[in-house]
């Protein structure tokens, strides 16, 4: 492999790093300030113990929150023993690791504005799906 | 004037300035909160470097090896199961915040993955080895396996899902 070839795809990487910088500067300055202004406790305080209406909660809470999975673990292993049901929290840990509201600029921004909506409804859709899913087959199976 | 500066500034310089700015309001607003904010994204920005050198080489390394041809032979458009296979475990096995591999998908989008296998990739992304103890101590065995399970049979139809909603066109309303 020649010196030039190398060269010329580290100068095509560094090019194509310089553009993405100020938008993953920015997205994790997003989602810092979301990890901030966001206490834990305002999670708890959503959910009402409607049935339906709290896996729904609970998939849009887990769209607009963002950080670590172990996060969204911790956050609903606490919601279920203050009495949040399981499908609720499945939803919202589901929609934590799979819809990102906060990067969703980002996203439009590298893969394409119809390509990141697309794909974040599409999850958020899923999201409850798998919920009910997992909770119907845990049911047959316990 | 200000259309000038705009049309020279890239829009994600924009999105930089946006958020930038909203941290300046936070500041003369509240300023702990302020900086509580900065030392969260310090603190997260030296957890994101690793990730971020790891992705650099992962994109050198793309451009050194892989063109348009083989990205399609493996992950494009007529790649089959094999593009499947691909995206789902590179899913899985990836690591770090989502938004850090962004710049190696759009990458890899510009030479020919499919935009199903990128859908892919991404959900797949929920499904972590690494934090399944930790799951299965929260919500026990049973459920990690059964929620694992669909998570991986999901990612595919998601995928599917989004490829189908892309291709959709929407006719314009005829004028009369």
């Amino acid at each position: 492999m020649t010196q030039s070839i190398l060269k010329e795809s580290l100068i095509k990487t560094l090019n194509g790093f310089k553009q993405v910088l100020p938008i993953i500067l920015g997205v994790i300055m997003l989602v810092s300030l979301s990890i901030t202004i966001i206490p834990k406790s305002f999670y708890e305080s959503i959910f009402t113990g409607n049935k339906i209406i709290d896996p729904l909660f609970g998939a849009i809470i887990g769209s607009a929150a963002t950080g670590n999975p172990i996060t969204s673990y911790i956050i609903g292993g606490e919601l279920l023993a203050q009495g949040v049901s399981l499908l609720a929290v499945t939803a919202f840990i589901l929609a934590w690791v799979s819809v990102g509201l906060v990067q969703l600029p980002a996203e439009s921004l590298m893969l394409g504005k119809r390509f990141a909506i697309t794909r974040n409804v599409v999850s958020f859709i899923t999201a409850l799906i798998v919920a009910i899913l997992t909770i119907f087959t845990l049911s047959l199976l316990c | 004037m200000l259309n000038k500066i705009l049309e020279k500034i890239s829009s994600s310089w924009i999105f930089f300035i946006i958020v930038a700015v909203l941290y300046l309001i936070l500041l003369s607003v509240n300023f702990p909160l302020a900086k509580d904010t900065f030392f969260k994204f310090l603190e997260l920005l030296q957890k994101i470097i690793p990730v971020f050198i790891l992705v650099f080489i992962f994109i050198f390394l793309s451009n050194l090896f892989l063109d348009s041809k083989k990205i399609a032979k493996f992950i494009g458009k007529n790649a089959g199961i094999k593009g499947w296979l691909i995206s789902i475990i590179a899913g899985i096995l990836s690591v770090g915040p989502i938004y850090m591999w962004y710049p190696l998908l759009a990458d890899l989008k510009e030479k020919g993955m499919k935009e199903s296998f990128i859908a892919v990739f991404l959900y797949n992304r929920a499904v972590k080895i690494p934090l399944l103890p930790m799951m299965i101590y929260y919500f026990g065995a049973a459920f990690v396996v059964v929620l694992t399970f669909y998570m991986i049979l999901f990612s595919i139809i998601n995928g599917l899902l989004v490829d189908k909603l892309l291709k959709l066109k929407f006719k314009k309303p005829i004028k009369t």
